[in-house]
């Protein structure tokens, strides 16, 4: 049966680290950002670092199960993404800033 | 060419690239440089055999998602400056943090003996197009129909939020 070389070369530590590194980065720049759209874009990242963890489980572990999480991890990206998108352009009529602090006007 | 450097070469890429998402100052640049962490990630899948999801990958986050971000950035209009200048101390702590998360992930990776549970029933192509296709419409059916439901509400909250204010003000109290 065919077997694809990154198997056999590399083993599936090596995705994990790369999953939790992306996932790292990704969290550096929820702490940091002001701009909420670039929060948001990190956000994007740490659920890319998820999905490639999964992936790369699914494969080393022919389980096709974790691919179809990431299919439905991306279908629900897209989601949050339009609805979130929508929101910040809603507040920015408001309050005519991306600045992050100025979002917690939101609650209740 | 061997393919660890390929794997190596794809890795130090997508870790260059998402480090400058982060760094980068202006938003527009920030977005391409994410379009070009899910080519790599795209990349990655493709190493790993499962062509479904960089093809949908490319799809839907390059294709959709990172135009969506892009049509809001042109149409904010975001010529001045958000962030202030920040002392470095903002971020010394944020990256000291994430660095502890991501020394925790790593350790507890070190931990877990990762072998091959069921090496009897190894199949490496179950990313193809057709198999998952088989997978999604006959095992995870009942996911991929919420799926669906999940869509409708995003779609009907969407246009819900870009209303009109006033309109969906008087609106609301003409109800009350």
């Amino acid at each position: 049966m065919y077997k694809p070389d990154i198997i056999q070369y590399i083993s599936l530590n090596h995705y994990l680290i790369l999953g939790a590194a992306l996932f790292a980065i990704g969290l550096i720049g929820v702490m940091v950002r002001k701009n909420i759209i670039i929060v948001f874009m990190c956000i994007e990242l740490m659920l890319n670092a998820v999905n490639l963890i999964l992936a790369a489980t699914s494969t080393y572990y022919s389980d096709s199960g974790g691919q179809v999480m990431v299919f439905f991890t991306m279908a629900v990206a897209a989601a949050e993404v339009s609805v979130g998108l929508a929101i910040i352009v809603m507040m920015y009529k408001n309050i005519h800033s991306l600045n992050i602090d100025l979002f917690n006007r939101l609650k209740g | 060419m061997n393919i660890d450097y390929i794997f190596y070469l794809l890795t130090a890429l997508t870790i260059i690239c998402a480090t400058m998402v982060v760094v980068s100052k202006h938003p527009i640049r920030s977005v391409l440089f994410l379009v070009a962490t899910f080519f790599c990630i795209s990349a990655h899948y493709i190493l790993l055999n499962a062509q479904f999801l960089a093809l949908v990958n490319i799809v839907v986050y390059a294709g959709a998602i990172m135009v969506l971000f892009l049509f809001v950035i042109m149409f904010l209009n975001l010529n001045k400056e958000v962030e202030r200048n920040k002392s470095i101390l903002y971020w010394l702590g944020a990256i000291v943090s994430a660095g502890c998360i991501f020394l925790m992930l790593v350790s507890s990776v070190g931990k877990v003996a990762l072998t091959n549970g069921n090496i009897e029933k190894e199949n490496y192509t179950l990313g193809l197009v057709e198999n998952i296709g088989m997978s999604l419409y006959t095992d995870y059916l009942f996911p991929m129909e919420i799926c669906s439901v999940l869509f409708l509400v995003a779609m009907i909250g969407v246009v819900l939020l870009s209303r009109k204010e006033n309109k969906f003000t008087t609106n609301t109290v003409s109800n009350v």
